[in-house]
């Protein structure tokens, strides 16, 4: 555009210089003035045409920028369009770290147990003063379009512990699921949870005296959900059996078998239930336990033979027409029964010490142990929640060559412990919390403890959705 | 004998008249599913007007419903990241998993808003993939209903004519709806606003309403009283003519920056179901444009 406008100017220019350049002394002072005219009114006729194309030009110019600015509108709008959202973050797989510590105030006891029950499995705290708790990193992601991945290692010093590891069908037909590798169990309520996804800052007495923390196991679960409104969930799982109350016992085929069902629904919009029951069956093979005989003397042994446990479990949710954000309210409680039947050996800790059970005593032994827990936790205000747990253990029958075992071995003697826990905790956001929480712990014979924690709970990364 | 045969036969022979099982994740999307399918399709709500669909229990009764869905119909967009995959993966139905043409998310058949800049929590509860309150303008719900009606067509293919004729229906219905708000509305281009939480950026992208201040300091972050203090001083410099809430959202924040600052707090209805009037989707928005214009008077 620019160039045709000096064109223009050019032809001007040009005949001025034609005219100009014309000899002088060949013209008179009338055809000067007329010549000059004929130029004033080329230049203006001119002029007016140059403008007036400008103008045009002008014009033109900016209905193809605004139309090439819709075109990139356009085509942007497309490009976001299309562009893939799915439900988890583009990174794969979705990484979580959890970062969990506590301080612990709590009496000076040499070896803590739970009077009446032989303990296993690993079990964290205990520890007074500041401590650590197990760091959880997680991965999961979607395999392919058959399978789902996850894998969750606790990490303490010297050592990362594989809590699970296993791939789950993302749908197998007709509501089926089956997870292999190594998982938490589906047997009761708590047992799915890891530890930062408690309500309270230890584990209760019940699953402590069960399995320790939780029980999980290599193997294979299968899951059925019923197509019906109402949620029934049966599970039966089989698998290696190693953890408490079973032992490895090198061998093939399964070495536990679990299986329960669970239902669940909703009453109104404001309360939802689940309810289960479930059965874990395994054995156990020269599991070994420590504790001491009335004389206060330290024993060792050694349990082998059958161990069943039943366990039911019942939650109950409740927020004012479903929306948990202000207030809401939760409800949840098991009961355990477990019985155990074999051969038992116990002996001297110290040969230099003898005990009750010196010169290594073995025989029948015989028990039948239950206990439970009930807890409820209230979302008083946004962020804030408070809640009450009771604890209690009852000790039952244990036999040992006929006789009740607490004549030989006084820590497993007839005491039923129980806890009483009250807990406060702050959130600011679904991803951190700080918790308070006071408990009278009476679960050793002869001890009315006072312990005092306070806990956080921090969560880095793709915090993976929590279960009911 | 003979009888009997017949009966079998029936059983057998008969087609299977199942209607589409659809599971809604939020209430819009479930008046939108019956909008296209009519009598053909059973919808299932997973929730309500009056709850944060950011933060929902993952209930076993969801976990049941979920395992009968043909089709699950969700915002995405991360809004149901706390809830959905839980259900994805514990009902055990592989015809919604994610890729699946049972798996219909409406935010990506829409240009989304308020991208983040940074990806960082400490500015909140802030979605990667932009905002994810869609359904506040109209003309997304005609965007997301022309894909429903397609991805409905592809998984019940007998009724893919009925769906297509349904949704050019509605779309005609939705169009002359949309020019009548827009004419309604009218006045309330330009209008400064104050939100109690920013799930309105698409309501004000299509009606020209000029978001001036949000109640929490951050997405999903519930303010501080130092924090609406700041907000009512800034109301003073650049004043607002009403603050929005959406009807799940506890009205004490709104109701107590109205009282300061001498202005309406209008809760608007946000989805179907979330006032008496917003029965469906032309309800809903009847419904967010007059009250709106009340907050104006």
């Amino acid at each position: 555009m620019h160039m045709f406008k000096l064109g223009k100017h050019a032809l001007l220019a040009t005949a001025i210089t034609i005219a100009l350049s014309t000899p002088a002394h060949a013209v008179t002072d009338a055809e000067w003035s007329a010549l000059k005219d004929e130029i004033q009114k080329m230049k203006a006729a001119y002029e007016s045409r140059i403008s007036e194309l400008e103008t045009r030009v002008k014009s033109a110019e900016s209905k193809a920028s605004a139309a090439e600015d819709k075109a990139v509108k356009v085509e942007t709008r497309a490009a976001q369009a299309e562009q893939p959202k799915s439900t988890t973050s583009r990174f794969n797989p979705d990484v979580s770290l959890i970062l969990q510590g506590k301080y612990a105030h709590m009496d000076d006891v040499d070896e803590r147990h739970l009077t009446g029950f032989m303990q296993g499995g690993h079990d964290h705290g205990g520890e007074r003063g500041f401590s650590l708790d197990h760091t959880e990193l997680s991965l999961s992601a979607n395999v392919d379009q058959i399978f789902r991945g996850y894998a969750n290692f606790a990490i303490v010093d010297e050592e990362i512990e594989v809590e699970e590891a296993w791939f789950q069908t993302l749908g197998l037909g007709k509501g089926f699921s089956l997870k292999g590798g190594r998982f938490l169990s589906a047997l009761g309520y708590q047992n799915e949870q890891h530890p930062h996804a408690w309500d309270f800052a230890d584990n209760n007495l019940a699953y402590k005296a069960l399995f320790g923390e939780g029980y999980g196991q290599d193997g294979l679960q299968l899951k059925w959900l019923a197509p019906t409104d109402l949620f029934i969930e049966p599970f039966v799982e089989i698998g290696r059996g190693a953890a408490f109350p079973g032992t490895d016992r090198n061998r093939n085929g399964a070495g536990a078998v679990a299986a329960g069902v669970h239902m669940g629904g909703d009453v109104g919009t404001s309360n939802s239930w689940r309810a289960g029951v479930s059965h874990l069956r395994t054995k156990a093979s020269e599991r070994e336990f420590e504790g001491h005989d009335p004389a206060d003397v330290e024993v060792v042994g050694d349990f082998t033979g059958k161990s069943k446990t039943w366990l039911a479990d019942f939650v109950w949710k409740w927020a004012p027409n479903g929306n948990t954000r202000t207030n809401n309210f939760k409800f949840a409680a098991e009961y355990f029964r477990r019985d155990e039947s074999g051969t038992l050996n116990c002996d001297d800790a110290d040969l230099a010490d003898p005990s009750a059970c010196t010169g290594a005593l073995s025989g029948a032994y015989k028990s039948d142990q239950s206990g439970m827990y009930a807890q409820a936790v209230y979302q008083f205000m946004p962020q804030w929640r408070a809640g009450y747990r009771y604890d209690k253990l009852w000790r039952g029958d244990a036999d040992f060559n006929g006789a009740d075992i607490g004549g030989m071995i006084a820590s497993l003697g007839d005491y039923d412990p129980s806890r009483h826990s009250l807990m406060l905790d702050w959130s600011p956001s679904e991803f951190s919390r700080v918790r308070l929480q006071y408990s009278k712990d009476k679960s050793m014979d002869g001890q009315s403890e006072n312990q005092w924690f306070v806990q956080y709970i921090h969560s880095l990364g793709a915090h993976g959705a929590h279960k009911f | 004998m003979k009888r009997f045969l017949f009966l079998l036969a029936l059983v057998v022979v008969a087609p299977v008249q199942a209607a589409l099982n659809v599971f809604a994740c939020e209430p819009e999307w479930g008046a939108l599913a019956k909008e296209i399918g009519g009598d053909n399709v059973k919808v299932y709500l997973a929730t309500t007007a009056m709850q944060d669909p950011h933060h929902i229990e993952a209930r076993p009764s969801l976990i049941a419903k979920m395992r009968q869905a043909d089709l699950i119909v969700c915002t995405g967009a991360e809004l149901e990241i706390g809830w959905l995959p839980v259900l994805l993966s514990e009902s055990g139905n592989a015809r919604v998993q994610p890729g699946q043409p049972g798996h219909f998310e409406a935010a990506r058949y829409v240009a989304l808003l308020e991208k983040p800049a940074k990806l960082d929590r400490s500015e909140g509860d802030v979605h990667a993939a932009g905002n994810p309150h869609i359904q506040t303008d109209p003309r997304n719900i005609a965007k997301v209903a022309s894909a429903l009606a397609r991805m409905m067509a592809q998984i019940d293919s007998a009724n893919a004519v009925k769906f297509r004729q349904r949704e050019q229906d509605f779309q005609s219905r939705w169009s002359q709806a949309i020019r009548n708000w827009e004419a309604k509305a009218a006045s309330l281009r330009g209008v400064p606003v104050a939100v109690q939480h920013k799930g309105f950026p698409y309501l004000q992208d299509w009606l020209g309403l000029k978001e001036v201040v949000a109640l929490e300091p951050k997405p999903g972050v519930d303010p501080s009283a130092a924090y609406l203090a700041q907000v009512v001083s800034g109301l003073k410099t650049q004043p607002a003519k009403m603050i929005l809430r959406a009807a799940y959202q506890s009205d004490r924040p709104s109701r107590w920056l109205s009282e300061r600052a001498g202005i309406p707090a209008v809760e608007l209805p946000y989805t179907v179901g979330g006032s008496a009037r917003a029965n469906d989707l032309f309800g809903l928005f009847d419904d967010t444009i007059e009250r709106l214009l009340n907050g104006l008077k």
